[in-house]
């Protein structure tokens, strides 16, 4: 039942992507070109998605546990990190260059053609080194 | 141009019920970036990596399928590879480092108020904003 669940809200989740244009890369680039054709779609997007979690945060509140028996996540440590800014820019820079984010990158991999898999690849490897290269860069410093 | 932001809305309540079902059926936050970087690195174990794997599959299938019955829909992807190699990167990297991407932070963190999620948001947008001045109208590489 959980599996079914899993994927049943993955499939959900890309169409909306889909639906919304998230994986159409002018449209999110055009959000962000502010100081050119600024796009406002994108902030309908964000908007529709935060509206129905809110209510769900609410509904978690008020239960011990989810409804198919697991706990809920923990809530997180609140402290700003130097590490969560800078990783967030970095992020921001990768997807402003390309319109592509993980969501997005991962639901046009099977109609993007060779771009798609390229991004995908850089991106995968990319998470894969994060921790070893972090790693070794303190120990450098 | 305002049906493109109707598409956005109805979009957007789709990713945001999704993100809602996890949430509250499996007990998860819906993070595209954690889910992928947890099977790649290992660090999910049993039903969290079952879940993850069951999550993309259904992410990366159902838009193929539906690509199948009614044609691909517009990506405009860059076919620069230099350009698509530097952003893969510069996402997976910084997508895990700081902890999430538009998914977790975004949607999951700004509903639930999270002080880390907002301040993620407002940093990769206007990181991305001013890599789009300098890419496109500076440099014109985009």
């Amino acid at each position: 039942m959980r599996s079914m669940v899993s994927f049943l809200v993955g499939g959900l989740f890309g169409m909306g992507l889909l639906v919304s244009g998230m994986t159409d890369t002018t449209k999110v680039q055009g959000w962000r070109d502010v100081f050119g054709a600024w796009d406002p779609t994108l902030a309908f997007v964000l908007g529709g998605a935060v509206l129905p979690m809110a209510i769900a945060w609410r509904i978690a509140a008020r239960r011990d546990a989810a409804y198919l028996g697991a706990s809920f996540p923990a809530k997180p440590d609140p402290k700003i990190t130097p590490q969560l800014a800078i990783g967030s820019s970095l992020f921001g820079v990768g997807w402003g260059l390309s319109g592509l984010c993980p969501g997005p990158a991962m639901a046009s991999l099977g109609f993007g053609g060779w771009p798609s898999l390229v991004f995908f690849i850089a991106m995968a490897c990319a998470m894969i080194a994060q921790p070893h290269v972090t790693r070794s860069l303190q120990r450098a410093g | 141009m305002p049906l493109d932001w109707i598409y956005g809305l109805i979009g957007g309540i789709m990713i945001g019920g999704a993100a809602s079902a996890y949430l509250l059926l499996n007990g998860k936050i819906m993070g595209a970036s954690g889910l992928l970087g947890g099977v790649l690195d290992g660090s999910h174990a049993g039903a969290s990596r079952r879940d993850a794997l069951f999550f993309l599959a259904g992410l990366i299938d159902v838009p193929f399928v539906w690509h199948l019955l009614r044609g691909a829909p517009e990506t405009q992807l860059t076919t620069n590879v230099f350009v698509l190699i530097l952003a893969g990167l510069c996402v997976g990297f910084g997508a895990t480092y700081g902890s999430g991407c538009t998914s977790g932070h975004g949607v999951c963190g700004i509903s639930r108020l999270s002080p880390r999620g907002i301040v993620a948001t407002l940093f990769y947008l206007s990181a991305g904003a001013m890599t789009v001045l300098v890419a496109r109208h500076g440099l014109g590489v985009i």
